[in-house]
């Protein structure tokens, strides 16, 4: 049953080809639910907020969230869709604790949104290469109740058999965006389906319409892949769910590539079926056979009247849209006069718009690089968050930059600086007061330090009188020891040349 | 002429979760087809050119504005639930699902 044995993926794509598709799940950012006026506030206490429209209480009637239409709309323009003049909404019959009503609100065969392409560079040893991923549709329909089955997050109980439910996020708005089957790119099939994931992420954040944390659920995504031999018919794809990080995805693509290639080296059969992704294996497992479509019994929703936007509408939504991610990293590229691999690690780091904002605050753009791509994406990657979680402002680094100007900060004092304020300890002044980090000018003190150096180390003195200049470096080092750093290293060795009458 | 068989509705059955035993299997497979039936005879006089209507009322977007209002009582809400556990509806498991 357990397919233990994988063909490894260079050897795979020898033989076989991939061809793969991605249904992305975004939750839309609106204040209020897609069909009524609960909150979508996320982490609030399990079924706080619930009605009668998202609980599917009888006689209870939906309403549209004109900010979650419009929001669909301008996904659709970024992704260069065709906006439908006239759609429906459409009940998606299934029997399941997450939906109360015992059906899903959402679109069948009349998407607000279709036939758009989202264009997605990947790197490859050849250098930067651009992949259109061609975009079927983009539809609307709302989230899902939670379930959470006895056993907690590790798994179930062995013979528990219930499950608890919170419709908090039952009726969030929900967009799927589905693209149409991506042929063609072989071994860099992984990478291209990352890129795709990556790409409309930041895409939607341009647009402000979601907050996209894939860990807390607000972008999700499904795999569907199958593979043939060059030249014949493409194979039976399966659907992998669950996949939920931007690794995640790769890794999914890559590991059904090795899985179904290791059936068909068998002369077996790929079975469409839905698998479910394993973060921690990085494998998918078998899940229950495929539910047909026409056994949703799809039919048009009778509440809801249909959505008709007028080339008026779509044409002030345009008037709206943002720079899009790609125009605006080709852009920053030049005005920052910076090369392909810094903007690579710019945008792998999720600094791009972080450094875009410090120079914006009055920073240098190359200090302003330096402290996100260094320092801070160091204490980042540690600590396992995100850079724009770290809660350090650009306004906190104009200050520090600066305070390092004046010379009343060093780079090394900097550094304790912002681990003070992403410890909580308040802002700049607050941390540098509390911590005692200024750098110590007071000459008397400097010079204080450098005698004790001095007559610590005789031997090093008289070299230096001789002329060895190269030997200060030794007492400027233990005087910036004895100063725990808060010295200027450079002025230090000037007192320290003047002090025994040595010129460079 | 449209009819309904017992397997379809055996199928139909299984997608509601609803537990028939054969005979039930036998009466309701009966009674949905005269419905059935009866309901086909629209389709005597509709033409090609008669598209499906699903919206009796010629109206379009009808919207309500993004403002949050309040919602339920937990309290009220999970009266109305048949078992309750930490604040959450306790169902019975689905089998073979995650
Ligand atoms: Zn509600």
């Amino acid at each position: 049953m357990s397919q233990t044995t994988y063909v490894p993926f260079e050897q795979a794509l020898k033989v076989y080809e991939p061809v793969f598709g991605l249904e992305t799940h975004v939750e839309l950012g609106t204040k209020s639910k897609m069909w009524c006026g609960c909150s979508t506030d996320f982490g609030a206490d399990a079924n706080t907020q619930v009605c009668p429209v998202c609980l599917g209480l009888p006689g209870s009637m939906p309403v549209v969230n004109r900010v979650a239409v419009e929001s669909t709309i301008r996904i659709g323009l970024a992704l260069n869709c065709s906006i439908a003049t006239w759609c429906r909404f459409a009940r998606k019959n299934y029997f399941y604790p997450d939906m109360p009503k015992d059906y899903q609100i959402s679109q069948y065969d009349e998407p607000l949104c279709f036939d758009g392409y989202l264009d997605v560079t990947v790197e490859t040893p050849e250098g930067p290469q651009v992949v259109r991923v061609e975009i079927e549709r983009v539809h609307m329909e709302e989230d899902t109740g939670k379930l959470t089955h006895a056993g907690g997050a590790t798994g179930r109980i062995h013979g528990a058999d219930y499950s608890l439910v919170d419709y908090n996020r039952a009726g969030i708005p929900l967009i799927e965006i589905v693209t149409k089957p991506v042929s063609g790119t072989g071994a860099l099939a992984p990478a291209v389906a990352r890129a795709y994931v990556s790409e409309l992420r930041d895409v939607m954040r341009a647009l402000g319409v979601s907050d996209v944390r894939m860990e807390e659920g607000s972008l999700r995504c499904d795999v569907n892949l199958s593979l043939n031999r060059p030249g014949e018919q493409w194979g039976t794809r399966s659907e992998t769910k669950n996949v939920n990080s931007l690794r995640s995805v790769e890794r999914a693509v890559r590991s059904e590539i090795e899985r179904q290639a290791s059936v068909l080296d068998l002369g077996d059969r790929v079975i469409q079926e839905t698998r479910h992704f394993h973060e921690d294996t990085g494998r998918s497992t078998s899940g229950r056979s495929k539910e047909q479509a026409e056994d949703y019994r799809y039919f048009p929703e009778p509440d809801l009247v249909p959505v008709a936007p007028s080339d008026a509408w779509v044409e002030q939504l345009r008037s709206t849209m943002p720079e899009m991610p790609s125009v605006k990293r080709a852009r920053l590229q030049a005005e920052w006069n910076i090369n392909e691999f810094e903007l690579a690690s710019l945008v792998n780091a999720g600094a791009l718009d972080l450094v875009e904002a410090s120079i914006a605050a009055g920073v240098d753009s190359v200090a302003a690089r330096k402290w996100w791509t260094g320092e801070l994406l160091r204490v980042a990657n540690d600590t396992g968050v995100e850079l724009a979680d770290l809660q350090v402002s650009p306004g906190q680094i104009r200050e520090i930059e600066e305070l390092i100007a004046l010379g009343a900060l060093n780079d090394k004092l900097a550094r304790q600086v912002f681990e003070g304020i992403i410890h909580g300890e308040g802002d700049v002044a607050s941390v540098i007061a509390a911590r005692g980090l200024a750098v110590v000018s007071d000459d008397t003190a400097l010079l204080a330090a450098i005698d004790q150096a001095l007559s610590a180390q005789p031997d090093v003195a008289d070299k230096i009188r001789s002329g060895k200049v190269q030997a200060a470096g030794a007492i400027v080092g233990a005087v910036m020891k004895s100063t725990k750093g808060q010295a200027d290293a450079a002025k230090v060795r000037i007192l320290l040349l003047e002090r025994l009458g040595v010129s460079e | 002429m449209t009819s309904i068989s017992r397997d379809e509705v055996a199928h139909l059955a299984h997608l509601a979760r609803l537990d028939l035993g054969a005979e039930e299997l036998d009466h309701y497979a009966s009674q949905l087809d005269v419905i059935l039936q009866a309901v086909a005879r629209i389709s005597e006089v509709t033409a090609d050119d008669i598209p499906a209507m699903s919206h009796p009322v010629p109206m379009t977007n009808v919207f309500r504005e993004d403002v949050v209002t309040a919602s339920l009582n937990r309290a009220d809400v999970l009266s109305m639930a048949p078992a309750v556990e930490d604040d959450r509806f306790k169902v019975p498991r689905i089998l073979d699902e995650e």
